[in-house]
């Protein structure tokens, strides 16, 4: 008997029908995008149209759109690797050397993330400020840096814990220092769980349209700005509209695409046993 | 953390293996990010917190000097506090039902072997990786518009008139929109656990005669139960603060209707830029952000074997 | 002291560039279509002056938000910010603004004195007018035609109230009247307080004391959101400026009461289906036609913690002089000239040709005076905001509150006590008592 390979005709039929669905916004924005203003706005909605890509051209005259898609790659991507890079001896010694501590430490650092970040704009502007960082991409690191840190760490304190204690005793009886140990001998093993949880990481960050908002004005303004200055324009905007937010968010919906299954596997935060 | 925590972290702290010699120094590892991010929390809420003793605000510098309690009296008095923190558990509370017992549902079926069931994945976790201020546009103007928006033209279709949803039903129409948006964070970590499920008990399961809906609610569910608790935990962190589909779509009316406690703040610090008193409102978000970060520690943490 | 080199032509600039240094100065404005055609034109000033121009392009209440904080903690990230009459006066008296002195190029005189006014505090100007607009009203008059009725010069709101049942045929998505419903003072308050002005209520009284759960309010906020129930499109609530100005201009409204700078759009034959079929008349009025129309200018200042003052003001006096409105005109076309802020502009025969509303927007700007905004004394100047810093969160708190009435979550009566408790909250806590 073979259940393994048997096609489940019902669950996958409704299977489909709710990705569909799920995807139905998406697909909408996106078709909406290539189509005349007019046409856009049109009752019943248009299915058979003559695409144009006057929209795109439009909005990629109005705004310089690699300059906001390279800082929104280079602070994502860098607020991550500091990220993972701060996380992961604090992660390693949370699992393997638990204090009385730990689990406190680690709770709150979650409930750090729960503080409302409005409420904190002005001290930080003038910080920021002060510091002579604002509008700089080193600033917008920085604050993704600290905004996911708690995530981060909990992440990877799931992934080094489900590592076998044995390993870790026994490099530790051929001598190997505490640095050694995490270096050489768990890294290689828990690269798959560092792999997700850079790229929840980096889809957090490049998401995130509080601070970058804020704290940018033009030189490290990411593609959250960017969809800030054609959010409520004038006139008929429906399809010009469609056309910036599908520039926004397609190099990350893209990215997340390629990257599903290695997301897929990792995503457990240790609730797999 | 309270000294609760520390009491039921205790027998968790035992299980691990014994810290082997104390020469051992784990601070150096800890330290740089434990430390920054103290700095970071510390620093602003202490700002915060001398701020909201004070009479600051930003666009009326002729007004200053110590408030004392005022700003937490004029907070207190306000009825809106305690509406947008009504609001704030309302949709926290139904985001979480809607996307964890639809996710449930939806791992159940994508475990099973279907054809082309990576695509269909790919489609149903596209959601979580939009900006929150585009998916909040598409559904205000291509979706939920009730005059050019499809959901209307499908109701007009149908003869039942158009729904005017942000004015008719404000909140519900963020939560949909959330819901669409988290749903797939939820339904993947959901399936990542379902997919540990050993199939022999499945298989065993259905050789006695169990039916789907029993496989569902007897072996499959209480094997998602871990990471049920950590969805709960993760999204409870992310829809606090909930803002931008609120910003978008209703601004957090029509009156109250969507107003959060982040959006409540919003209003204080950078609409008003009355930074007393949006400390104020701060400080309490503060406090309640660490009761419910202890309150959950007790209802979830024991399931995250922290 | 005297800016030579700061004039108003392309050309002259041309020819005194070469004094001084090359510098980029970042520029913080709106998405609006005149803002949009600036950003077009810049880069013959760029050229001109070897000055290089950033642009932060944001949305309306995003940019306020944004340059409100950079300027009061003094972050000095931009050189010129984009902002309206309201602001003007509050922050120029604050110091955060640098005050403008224009060479005699620019032709100071030909500004119509009660824009130079509005943007002005204790006599030193702190903008300049990008384009100024009242509020009035506009039909459709091939329907009017059809329904035989005639709009009088000076509607009142009951005329108003009257052609917009005939008017309304829902099972054809036409809509009797669109009117702002959106929450925010520069959104359905704007409106609703030329309502409240025309019906002859005010927000304070001489002495500070909120106004807001007295007669007029309650009579104009019973018209409002009857009208618009009995007559108005569904979705209100999220309807602002843009938004009914796309169902205007696709035919779906029979009047619309907004910005006389909806005109150069509704007139725009590439954007409008209704092009041809729009009149255009003054702002109703009820028992007082004082601050019936609204008045605001979107104008371009320099913050104090610019660091190329210089630069800045030699671009805002090119990009509000005559010369860049008719350079404008000759690359766009004189339809959408930036409206209201020169005399010089209604002596255009080309824009008074192109232009049928403009003698319309005119006088309406003309008659729209921010010191006398009400039938009763008040306090503060300005008719569709109060000239205080604690305004706009007040306006946008009451703007919430009418939304809730408009969307039937609760009662005029219930919004406007709420609103009146609300206000007097915030002015006894800013110290106003």
């Amino acid at each position: 008997m073979n259940q393994r390979a048997r096609y489940h005709p019902v669950a996958g039929t409704a299977a489909w029908i709710v990705a569909l669905v799920m995807f139905f916004p998406i697909f909408w924005m996106v078709l909406a995008s290539f189509k005349p203003e007019l046409e856009a706005i049109a009752t019943p909605p248009e299915v058979f149209f003559t695409p144009t890509l006057e929209n795109y051209q439009t909005i990629l005259e109005r705004a310089d759109y690699l300059s906001f898609a390279f800082n929104s790659i280079f602070i994502s991507v860098g607020a991550t690797a500091l990220a993972i890079a701060l996380a992961v001896p604090a992660a390693y010694a949370m699992a393997f050397y638990p204090t009385k501590r730990t689990r406190g430490t680690l709770l709150w650092m979650l409930s750090t993330k729960m503080l409302p970040s409005v409420g904190v704009l002005v001290p930080i502007y003038l910080f920021a400020k002060n510091l002579g960082l604002l509008d700089t991409r080193t600033l917008l690191i920085i604050m993704y840096m600290l905004m996911n840190l708690p995530i981060v760490v909990w992440m990877l304190f799931t992934f080094f814990k489900e590592m076998p204690k044995a390993i870790i005793e026994a490099t530790r009886i051929d001598g190997a220092s505490q640095w050694q140990t995490m270096i050489w001998v768990l890294l290689p093993l828990v690269l798959p769980g560092i792999a997700s949880t850079a790229l929840l990481n980096i889809i957090l960050c490049w998401n995130e349209a509080f601070w970058s908002l804020n704290l940018t004005a033009h030189d490290a303004a990411p593609l959250t700005a960017f969809i800030a200055s054609f959010s409520a324009p004038q006139g008929l905007f429906w399809a010009k509209l469609s056309a910036a937010s599908t520039l926004a968010i397609a190099p990350i919906v893209v990215f997340g695409w390629f990257s599903q299954r290695q997301l897929v596997s990792g995503l457990t935060f240790g609730a797999v046993k | 953390m309270s000294h609760a925590d520390v009491a039921v972290a205790m027998p968790t702290a035992l299980r691990r293996p014994k810290n082997t010699g104390a020469h051992v120094s784990t601070l150096p590892m800890v330290v740089p990010s434990v430390g920054l991010l103290l700095i970071f929390s510390l620093v602003p809420l202490a700002a915060t917190i001398y701020f909201s003793f004070l009479r600051y605000n930003l666009l009326n510098p002729l007004v200053g000097g110590f408030a004392g309690f005022r700003n937490y009296y004029y907070l207190f008095r306000d009825p809106a506090l305690y509406h947008s923190l009504l609001i704030s558990v309302l949709l926290v509370g139904e985001v979480l039902i809607i996307t964890i017992a639809s996710a449930a549902v939806l791992a159940s079926l994508f475990q099973k072997q279907f054809p082309g069931r990576s695509i269909a994945r790919v489609l149903m976790i596209s959601p979580f990786f939009v900006m929150p201020t585009v998916s909040a546009l598409i559904w205000k103007n291509l979706l939920m518009h009730p005059v050019n928006g499809f959901i209307a033209w499908i109701t007009r279709s149908l003869g039942f008139g158009v729904i005017d949803f942000f004015a008719d039903w404000p909140l519900t129409s963020v939560v949909v929109i959330v819901s669409w948006q988290w749903m797939p964070f939820a339904f993947l970590i959901m399936l990542t656990a379902l997919q540990s499920l050993d199939e022999e008990t499945r298989e065993a399961a259905d050789l006695d005669g169990a039916g789907p809906f029993s496989i569902f609610f007897h072996i499959e569910v209480p094997h998602m139960g871990r990471a049920i608790s950590v969805v709960t935990m993760m999204e409870t962190i992310f829809l606090l603060g909930i803002f931008a589909e609120i910003y978008v779509t209703t601004s957090g009316g029509p009156g109250d209707a969507t107003t959060n406690l982040t959006f409540l703040i919003y209003q204080r610090a950078l609409l008003a830029f009355n930074v007393g008193g949006a400390s104020a409102a701060g400080v309490i978000a503060i406090v309640l952000a660490n009761i419910l970060a202890t309150f959950m520690v007790r209802i979830v943490g024991k399931g995250l074997d922290v | 002291m005297a800016l030579r080199h700061l004039v108003a032509g392309a050309a002259m600039l041309a020819a005194t560039a070469g004094a001084a240094s090359a510098a980029t100065i970042t520029i913080a404005t709106v998405n609006n279509g005149d803002m949009i055609k600036m950003q077009k034109l810049a880069p013959k000033w760029e050229a001109a002056t070897g000055n290089k121009i950033n642009w932060v392009v944001l949305e309306e209440n995003v940019l306020r938000q944004r340059v409100t904080t950079d300027i009061a903690t003094k972050g000095g990230q931009f050189d010129i910010l984009t902002i309206g009459s309201y602001e003007t006066p509050i922050w120029g008296k604050q110091g955060w603004l640098v005050p403008l002195d224009f060479p005699a190029a620019y032709d100071t005189a030909d500004v119509f004195p009660g824009v130079r006014d509005a943007l002005s505090s204790g006599g030193k100007v702190y903008a300049a007018p990008f384009y100024a607009e009242s509020s009035f009203t506009l039909y459709r008059k091939d329907l009017f035609d059809k329904a035989g009725l005639t709009m009088p010069a000076k509607p009142t709101y009951d005329d108003i109230a009257g052609f917009a049942d005939k008017l309304t045929d829902k099972a054809h998505e036409q809509y009797g009247i669109c009117l702002r419903g959106k929450a925010g003072w520069g959104e359905n308050m704007a409106f609703v307080d030329t309502l409240v002005n025309g019906f002859g209520g005010r927000w304070f009284d001489e002495k500070w004391n909120a106004q807001l759960n007295t007669k007029p309010w309650h009579d104009a906020l019973t018209w409002y959101v009857d009208l618009l129930h009995r007559d108005g499109p569904p979705g209100v609530t999220g309807n602002g400026f843009n938004e009914n100005l796309a169902l205007f201009t696709t035919g779906h409204c029979g009047i619309w009461i907004d910005a006389t700078s909806a005109a150069g759009l509704v007139y725009d034959k590439s954007s409008s289906q209704v092009w041809d079929k729009t009149g255009f008349t003054a702002a109703p009025h009820g028992v007082t036609a004082n601050g019936t129309g609204w008045f605001w200018a979107w104008a371009m200042a320099v913050p104090t913690t610019s660091k190329q003052p210089e630069a800045a003001k030699s671009f805002l006096a090119w990009s509000t002089s005559k010369d860049y409105i008719k350079l404008v005109g000759d690359t766009f076309g004189y339809t959408v000239l930036p409206p209201g802020t020169r005399i010089s502009t209604y002596a255009n025969a080309d824009y008074i040709k192109a232009a049928p509303f403009a003698e319309t927007v005119k006088a309406s700007i003309l008659t729209a005076d921010i010191t006398h905004p009400t039938k009763d004394p008040v306090p503060y100047t300005g008719i569709q905001y109060v000239a205080i810093p604690e305004f706009q969160a007040m306006g946008t708190e009451v703007g919430q509150l009418v939304s809730a009435a408009l969307a039937g979550q609760s009662t005029v009566d219930a919004a406007l006590q709420k609103a009146q408790d609300s206000v007097s909250s915030t002015m006894e806590q800013a110290g106003y008592k």
